[in-house]
């Protein structure tokens, strides 16, 4: 393992992908360091859950090349990507809950296939993982369809973090959740990033947590990063689209801060 | 990077000393759990546990949650605990599992397996009463916003209509036509062979004739059309029920009833006459076809025998049923997609409720219809 390995957690050079005649990202660059987290902003449509997906192997991509974990990816059906896979946790922007299983299931899943463990310690983990997500033990024997939108987005990152994955997609965490659970949210990833050196790639809205929890921001436009780094950098950015975006009415909470 | 886990016991005085050093994370899950278990015993014995967490490399929810336990279960007999040595970064992880799992969920109630069973039976059959109710409700819907239509023609959905004709209709007929016209090859042959032995072959022309005409081809084109159409109806609007489409519809002011079943049920009530007719040809050419080559029997002399042998009544009959069998499936497929809950399994099992439904009680509708022509002697 080179050091360029060591330092970096997802490596994706020269991305190129698109859908029939559209391009959606073009020759897109991005290194994500090991242990940190990143947040993705971009304008709706941009592209930004189209990158996600195809950094996880579930769009294929026109060229480029995408290293995760020092391993390179190319489609979710892939051995090698599979392989990955047990690495990182995905939270899907709609929770993606396997609706036949009850939220304890649901968390117990990925442990149940991929570790040998006595179903007493399986329970206890899922009552763990759901308590620090901020539900209750009862919640687990809920179905999906009778979870409301808040606690399934909660119940799904539980499930992304069953394994303690090295590396965590999120795809809009926090939409849809109260400010308290968003903050709550930000302290438990913030939390997991130094005990477990967790690697975060959120794609998010939300200002606050883009301000609090993230080292690093990139900002996607036309299909390319236009600007990386920290927030107060890219509160300098001159990049039209990446002022439009935090100099705006709803970014002025973050001004005072920054400034 | 990872160890492998160890956990080293020393007991002090009364008391136990644990030690835990290297890698207490998930991939290493059997082993964790075969060492917490294996100091179990000594555990029980000590006055008072010192965990020194000095040796640990490697912490994640799983093996803080472990480690947490052993502590936990001194806690419980109100033995002191005590928990040194932890790693700056590992603290955050282990105050958060150190409140959860407080609060042991309720068990579940052990139930009695032959009551369980028994209340089983009892629930569905008395969620049969539901099903009767669902059916008359549907029709009872349909029929109201038949009125609607009847009062005021332009309500009509002519567009979605003559789509779902084309579907449940026109791109049917292909296999309908296959169907049909293989089972009235099939009873022809039979026919031919079994009647052969007494002479009597020249009789499965009025076999077939009345059977196909009669039950068989209606009922056949109603199986394959519930199996085909219904399976679909209840599957489309499972998938929009779970998707809060039906519920967006109704908060517009429109009736689903009327924009979205009407359509479909009066597509189907329309449609499988045609099929019906189209199948019963079918399958007399099917027949006609194997009394020519395996029977010897002519083409004109085919039909000279069928136009002694059915009546017009005949054919009468098995059109008569097809419009109520059609609307029996319509309005079981609908009723069932409906029913769908929220969950991928249930729009499955409502799926497959809709055709053994609508395939029972297409089947025993063509008995009850059959006691009623013999009564009226048609």
């Amino acid at each position: 393992m080179d050091r360029s390995t060591q330092q970096f957690a997802i490596r994706v050079k020269n991305l190129t992908v698109g859908f029939g005649r559209r391009i959606i990202l073009d020759r897109l660059s991005l290194d994500v360091r090991r242990g940190e987290i990143i947040g993705l902003v971009g304008a709706s449509g941009g592209g930004k859950s189209v990158l996600m997906r195809t950094i996880i192997g579930l769009i294929p991509r026109r060229s480029g090349e995408i290293e995760v974990m020092g391993e390179s990816i190319s489609s979710a059906a892939d051995h090698a990507t599979q392989a990955v896979a047990g690495q990182w946790g995905v939270l899907f922007q709609y929770g993606a809950l396997f609706s036949s299983l009850t939220a304890r299931q649901n968390i117990q899943f990925p442990l149940r296939e991929k570790l040998a463990l006595s179903e007493e310690l399986l329970d206890e983990i899922a009552t763990a993982k759901l308590e620090m997500v901020g539900l209750s033990p009862e919640d687990g024997d809920k179905f999906p369809s009778e979870l409301s939108g808040g606690m399934t987005k909660r119940v799904a990152l539980a499930r992304a973090l069953a394994l303690d994955p090295a590396i965590v997609f999120l795809d809009e965490p926090t939409s849809g959740l109260d400010p308290i659970a968003a903050g709550d949210f930000d302290t438990l990833i913030k939390t997991l990033q130094k005990t477990l050196g967790l690697t975060v790639f959120m794609v998010t809205h939300d200002l606050a947590s883009l301000n609090i929890v993230c080292d690093r921001v990139a900002a996607l436009a036309d299909g390319k990063i236009v600007a990386i780094g920290p927030m107060r950098d890219l509160l300098r950015s001159e990049h039209p689209w990446v002022r439009a975006y935090f100099h705006g009415k709803r970014s002025l909470m973050l001004q005072p801060k920054a400034s | 990077m990872a160890t492998a886990p160890q956990l080293t016991a020393t007991a002090t005085g009364d008391g136990l000393e644990l030690r835990p050093s290297g890698s207490w994370i998930a991939a290493n899950a059997g082993a964790l759990e075969t060492l917490s278990r294996a100091v179990a015993p000594q555990l029980a014995r000590a006055k008072f546990l010192k965990l020194d967490l000095g040796g640990v490399s490697e912490l994640d929810t799983l093996g803080a949650w472990l480690l947490e336990k052993l502590s936990r279960q001194m806690a419980a007999d109100g033995r002191p605990a005590e928990v040194v040595g932890i790693a700056e970064n590992h603290a955050g992880l282990i105050e958060a599992v150190r409140r959860v799992n407080r609060r042991n969920p309720p068990p579940p109630a052990p139930g009695n397996p032959v009551i369980a069973r028994v209340e089983q039976i009892g629930r569905s059959a008395w969620s049969a009463r539901d099903d009767i109710a669902v059916f008359l409700r549907m029709l009872g819907s349909l029929c109201v916003a038949l009125l609607g239509i009847v009062r005021r023609p332009r309500a009509l959905r002519l567009t979605s209509t003559v789509y779902q004709l084309y579907r449940v209709g026109w791109q049917a007929i292909p296999i309908i036509l296959l169907i049909t016209f293989l089972i009235g090859a099939i009873i022809a042959q039979q026919g031919i062979f079994h009647f052969r032995k007494f002479g009597a072959d020249s009789y499965v022309v009025d076999m077939v004739g009345i059977l196909v005409l009669r039950e068989l081809g209606v009922l056949i084109v109603a199986i394959m059309v519930a199996g085909r159409s219904g399976s679909a109806y209840t599957a489309e609007l499972g998938s929009m029920k779970m998707r809060e489409e039906i519920d967006a519809l109704s908060t517009m002011g429109l009736d689903p009833v009327s924009v979205l079943i009407l359509p479909r049920v009066l597509a189907l009530v329309v449609a499988l006459p045609i099929l019906t007719f189209i199948g019963s040809m079918a399958a007399l050419y099917g027949g006609g076809l194997v009394a020519w080559f395996y029977g010897g029997m002519g083409p004109s002399i085919f039909i000279a025998r069928l136009h002694e042998a059915v009546s017009v009544t005949h054919f009468q009959v098995g059109m008569i049923k097809a419009p109520f069998m059609a609307l029996v499936i319509g309005i079981v497929a609908c009723g069932e997609g409906l029913r769908v809950k929220g969950s991928a399994e249930s729009l499955g099992k409502q799926t497959t409720t809709s055709v053994v439904k609508s395939i029972f009680l297409v089947i025993v509708l063509d008995g009850l219809f059959a006691v009623f022509f013999a009564s009226i002697g048609m």
